[in-house]
């Protein structure tokens, strides 16, 4: 019989579809997001992850719903990747009654309990603590559940991350630190800001298991992440990913992007993680241009639905301004 | 009725609240075998354990951050930090994510997280460990702030404190520990002023440390011939206006004791309300009786003289009633 070898490949193949197709879901929401923002739809500031969808699509692959994710202000792509849902992530941007955080986040700022995604921080290495604590609870409740940890190279530079290593190290929580270096801190470079910077030599200083990966693989980010969930699960403590990647546009919408090189930026473009995928599952004969267009064409409806949704919601009423300030009902409408 | 002191009060309180809800830890600077820096935790670690009487590092924005994240994740922490001054290096998670978190996600995540601390001087520790910065965390909108001035409310705050599902912080003044008073070991409500002496003829409004100035003063002012009455305002967010305007439309006249200082304090606000609310009930100007606007001084002579005295508040009464 030769019918075994294509019978196991074929949940592989479609696993490396999958992968390659939430990729290609956040890079088209983002782009179709600039557009929304030029059209004024969308304001305030934007982040974009262009460029680092292997990470996000990667290590969320490696993980299950009862896991935990504290993301940044740049997590358009972690939200998605995560499961938030199209519309209530757009509604989000567009500041409507039916966003994720029902118009009091924005892009920085999308929650989801049903995920276990505890948002977008805006302070550079703000949600490292409270990933710590999130492990800490696990921890103390003998629940195996990790919870991941999205920051920046940036992140680096603060007293919060070296605080939160030395925690995480110390009580031997169950958390997985993606740092997504991808080179610049807003527009300082790395090594304009670093005298060491090697980041995962710097974490596993902390006595912690810390690798470097190629955040433009997502294969690599996903096996990687794969493992380290699986030492996390097993009781051996943090795990440290550096994730090497580059974000092609802009810090925000608000950037004019002076401090590097535009062939700089052309030589990450030709190491594109979708590009990347795409040519290694055609080349692999797993992939062809059909299916490819038919991607294409079942994210360009989600991302219309999505919008023309945002488009119709409702906003949040006036009335309902000081909602949410406090859970207490006592502290409802509380001035102070 | 038991007779504790103020430092006993507390630690019975936690005490309790751990042994009534396992979900609660203690968690801070050397609250295990240290016992506390003020020693309001000595002896729990022997009976808890250092799971749940949890040492930290030096490292007060992670370990106050991970108090956050550790009510996110369905635990009632009591996060302990040593002073006020030093909350300052967590201010970034207690403004940012503590405050902020249940409205960012839209109403999904509360954060029931109750955080203590020492507050104020009178004890030569100098600038650095002296200030009463609790003033600046009620103008935050989003946190609960309690002062409890007695051993009973020492004793009976902290239980409500963490059925509240928003973040709590406690401030124990630090000149307070070892006063002795009654306590019956039952809750107490934290949502209300107490009058905790009444009089006709002028509000003192104080709170936590300068409670005892106040009746100090209304002893002295007793003696005098002026019938003080005094509100202990207990939670200064938010600010109990019923039981202050209430007295001061009866006394017509206030005088506000804070140990923070004065421009732009809580002292400011109680008198802006007063003065929006009650401008014609009063007979003579709100009078603030507060710290004078310098560092904590650690000479003995200097502090005192920076700090409300109850003759300061005597002679505030008595331009008031004059």
């Amino acid at each position: 019989m030769t019918t075994t070898a294509p019978a196991q490949a074929a949940p592989d193949t479609a696993y490396r579809i999958g992968l390659l197709r939430q990729m290609l879901r956040i890079r088209r929401f983002e782009e179709r997001c600039v557009e929304l923002y030029s059209a004024t739809k969308i304001r305030g500031f934007m982040h974009l992850y262009i460029g680092e969808e292997a990470v996000a699509v990667g290590v969320m692959s490696a993980l299950t719903p009862v896991d935990a994710v504290v993301s940044t202000y740049r997590e358009h792509g972690h939200a998605l990747a995560r499961g938030l849902s199209m519309p209530s992530v757009m509604a989000e941007m567009y500041g409507k009654a039916t966003g994720c955080s029902h118009g009091r986040g924005g892009s920085m700022h999308l929650f989801d309990a049903g995920t276990r995604f505890y948002g977008g921080s805006a302070i550079v290495a703000g949600g490292l603590p409270l990933a710590v604590g999130l492990a800490l609870a696990d921890r103390m409740t003998a629940r195996p559940v990790v919870t991941a940890c999205f920051f920046g190279d940036g992140a680096v530079a603060e007293g919060e991350f070296h605080e939160c290593l030395n925690l995480a190290a110390l009580w031997r929580l169950p958390i997985l630190l993606c740092c997504e270096n991808n080179l610049y801190a807003m527009g300082t470079r790395l090594d304009r800001a670093q005298a060491a910077t090697n980041l995962s030599e710097r974490a596993a200083s902390y006595a912690m298991t810390a690798r470097v990966v190629d955040g433009m693989d997502v294969l690599a980010v996903a096996d990687a992440a794969s493992d380290a969930v699986a030492q996390i699960r097993a009781g051996h403590g943090p795990y440290f990913l550096e994730l090497r990647t580059y974000r092609y546009r802009a810090h925000s919408m608000y950037d004019p992007d002076r401090y590097r090189d535009k062939a700089e930026i052309e030589q990450w473009q030709q190491r594109d993680p979708i590009d990347a995928l795409t040519t290694h599952l055609t080349d692999a004969g797993e992939l062809d241009e059909a299916t490819v267009a038919r991607l294409e064409s079942e994210l360009a409806d989600e991302l219309d639905a999505a919008v023309e949704a945002a488009d119709r919601a409702p906003v949040e009423q006036v009335d309902d301004l000081t909602r949410f300030v406090y859970r207490d009902p006592a502290g409802y409408g509380t001035t102070g | 009725m038991t007779q504790l002191t103020y430092r006993e009060a507390v630690r019975e309180a936690i005490r309790d609240a751990m042994r009534r809800d396992e979900r609660v830890f203690l968690m801070g600077e050397d609250v295990g075998p240290y016992g506390g820096a003020f020693g309001v935790s000595l002896g729990l670690l022997e009976e808890f354990g250092p799971d749940r009487v949890r040492d930290t590092p030096l490292s007060e924005s992670a370990f106050v951050g991970a108090g956050i994240g550790a009510a996110l994740g369905g635990l009632r922490p009591i996060v302990e930090i040593m002073t006020v001054n030093f909350s300052l290096l967590a201010l970034d998670q207690i403004m940012n994510n503590a405050a902020t978190l249940l409205h960012m996600s839209g109403g999904q995540f509360n954060v029931p997280l109750v955080i203590r601390m020492t507050t104020g001087a009178g004890r030569q520790l100098a600038a650095q460990h002296s200030h009463s910065l609790e003033g600046w965390y009620a103008h935050i909108p989003g946190l609960r702030i309690l002062t409890p001035a007695t051993v009973d409310d020492a004793r009976g705050m902290l239980w409500p404190a963490l059925q509240c599902p928003d973040p709590v912080l406690i401030f124990e003044h630090g000149g307070l520990y070892n006063v002795t008073g009654d306590t019956d070991g039952s809750d107490v409500d934290i949502d209300t002023a107490a009058v905790r002496r009444t009089g006709r003829d002028v509000t003192v409004i104080a709170y936590g440390g300068t409670l005892a100035t106040a009746l100090a003063a209304a002893d002295d002012l007793a003696a005098e011939g002026v019938d003080a009455e005094v509100i202990d305002l207990r939670t200064l967010r938010p600010l109990d206006d019923a039981t202050i305007l209430g007295s001061v439309g009866r006394t017509h006249r206030a005088v506000i004791v804070d140990e923070g200082w004065r421009s732009g304090g809580i002292a400011a606000e109680i008198s802006a309300r007063i003065s929006e609310q009650a401008l014609y009930d009063l007979d003579a100007p709100v009078a603030r009786v507060c710290s004078a606007e310098v560092p904590v001084p650690y000479a003995h002579h200097l502090e005192q003289a920076a700090l409300p005295q109850p003759d300061d508040v005597v002679a505030a009464a008595r331009q008031a009633v004059s």
